[in-house]
């Protein structure tokens, strides 16, 4: 089979909260990765993965696996403790991005990836109006033309199923699942080559659920975009990833392909997780 | 084309005191280029589970599934890395599952275009051969543009086989899938599966219609004794088979 490169590939990444002790530095099964000794959290632990061009690699666990604090640090908005991580197309997979200034993290974060959060107060800015929010971003990637802004971020808001007669309205005024929407549009405003999902239909009720992983699923097959979505909801991982990592207290105790993962889970809590599906 | 290799699988189920439940043992077997080779024997005895484990649904706990693949290179597939699974799956190997399960608010047209189009096919090329396949097993052309929810469960069972073959796999893999259709769908599913044979398509289908067996197959394995048995052989009935059968 021939050889792939992957898009990201994060090696070993630790997230602690505290400066842990012997006790948590020997022991690595804790309960919901907090040290009893010292009372460090161990979020994520020693996670290693990749992710390929046009997948999506879904990360599902309890709360408080540690699923989204991963998400946060690929995308810093938490610091690493430790690990590596790299992106193919940032000199070519060459440097590690959680050793790189702040200027360069801006630049990766409005080039090359994009984030969707559950709470979309996270990813939008409540009090500009929805395509303000989507300009800012293009701005943030060095676009300084007004024109081919509003025409840009137009085309973004129809392709969500925006209606350009709210273009001018505060997001705090839409619904769930056009904030979401919005949010969407949001981050793959620059056709970054990798989205962070994080949770993004979790609050929402199932119609409107179904249309945002339509959509996602409709932009990443048009883009191929790769993509990394966390979720708890086994259904839409099923609906969604092409393979899966299972994390408990920080770490991923099982991955493989997804059916595999729903099937013939080999780990005692993926067993419990899918046995808990209605 | 394959050659499964003393394949075996063991479910360990933690959440049961780690019960241990012995999905099948030790099954060897080829299958060259347009050739059939049909699986039978009674529920339970793991037809489905190594049907699963060669399209690796299942994880194998030993043995190997030695599969030539299209540029002549070989790969275990019991061992191989998932996104090669993937990739597999995409290109070459295709998987006739037993219960129908497509992506939720897509048309049975889109279905059948889609898993073209991402094969390379042209878009209207695809359109024109799915027409072609959903007349070829009389789905009527009002349901074409309408969601596979809808459908009954025999329309939905002859989209499911539509959606394999449509794509031309090398291999595929069919689980049942003449098992809840009326006399004249067989009729038509097995036509194509025997245009699709013909056309240099391996195939492994666990079958449980001795018509479909007959028609199709061109070796038949049995479960039970792990050998192969002549077509049309009725085999004896094994009491604890029968047993466990019931059981379940």
């Amino acid at each position: 089979m021939k050889n792939r490169t992957p898009v990201l590939e994060g090696s070993h990444i630790t997230v602690r909260f505290g400066d842990g002790c012997p006790y948590c530095r020997e022991h690595t099964e804790l309960e919901k990765g907090r040290c009893p000794v010292c009372r460090t959290i161990w979020a994520v632990r020693d996670v290693s993965f990749r992710l390929y061009e046009g997948e999506i690699l879904g990360i599902v666990g309890e709360s408080g696996s540690g699923k989204s604090t991963l998400l946060k640090t690929l995308y810093f908005d938490q610091p690493a403790t430790s690990g590596d991580c790299r992106i193919a197309r940032y000199h070519d997979g060459q440097k590690n991005i959680f050793d790189t200034s702040s200027q360069q993290k801006r630049y990766l974060r409005n080039h090359l990836m994009g984030m969707v959060y559950q709470n979309p107060i996270l990813g939008l800015r409540m009090k500009i109006s929805a395509g303000a929010n989507v300009a800012e971003k293009l701005i943030a990637a060095g676009n300084r033309n007004a024109g081919s802004m509003i025409g840009r971020t137009e085309e973004l808001l129809q392709h969500v199923e925006i209606s350009l007669d709210r273009l001018r309205d505060q997001p705090r005024y839409f619904s769930g699942g056009m904030q979401q929407r919005v949010q969407i549009s949001k981050a793959t405003a620059n056709n970054p080559p990798i989205l962070f999902l994080d949770e993004v239909t979790t609050g929402l009720d199932l119609s409107v659920q179904a249309k945002v992983l339509d959509l996602i699923r409709s932009i990443q097959k048009e883009l191929g975009i790769a993509m990394m979505i966390v979720s708890h909801d086994l259904s839409v991982i099923r609906m969604m990833s092409d393979r899966t990592m299972v994390m408990l207290g920080g770490r991923v105790v099982e991955e493989g392909l997804t059916d595999q993962i729903m099937e013939d889970p080999m780990h005692a809590y993926t067993q419990t997780l899918v046995n808990s599906l209605l | 084309m394959i050659s499964v290799q003393n394949l075996s699988k063991e479910f360990v189920i933690h959440i049961r005191k780690d019960a241990h439940i012995n999905g099948f043992d030790s099954i060897s077997f080829d299958v060259k280029p347009s050739e059939l080779f049909a699986i039978t024997g009674p529920s339970g005895c793991g037809k489905s589970s190594l049907l699963k484990s060669i399209y690796r649904t299942y994880t194998p706990t030993g043995g190997k599934v030695i599969y030539t693949c299209a540029d002549g290179s070989k790969i275990d597939l019991a061992s191989a890395d998932p996104c090669d699974i993937i990739e597999l799956r995409n290109t070459e190997i295709g998987y006739v599952s037993q219960f129908f399960s497509v992506i939720p608010r897509v048309s049975a047209m889109d279905i059948l275009i889609s898993a073209q189009t991402s094969r390379g096919v042209h878009a209207k090329q695809a359109r024109e051969r799915a027409e072609e396949y959903l007349s070829k097993v009389g789905i009527a052309p009002k349901l074409w543009d309408m969601y596979p929810a809808t459908f009954s469960g025999g329309e939905k069972q002859r989209l499911n086989i539509v959606n394999a073959l449509i794509t031309r796999p090398r291999l595929l893999l069919l689980d049942e899938p003449t098992a809840s259709l009326d006399a004249k769908s067989k009729e038509w599913v097995m036509s194509l599966i025997l245009d699709l044979k013909a056309q240099g398509t391996a195939m492994i289908g666990v079958f449980h219609d001795q018509i479909a067996i007959e028609t199709l197959a061109d070796k038949r394995f049995d479960m039970r004794t792990r050998s192969l048995v002549p077509i049309g052989y009725d085999l004896p009935i094994d009491e604890g088979m029968l047993q466990e059968e019931e059981a379940i």
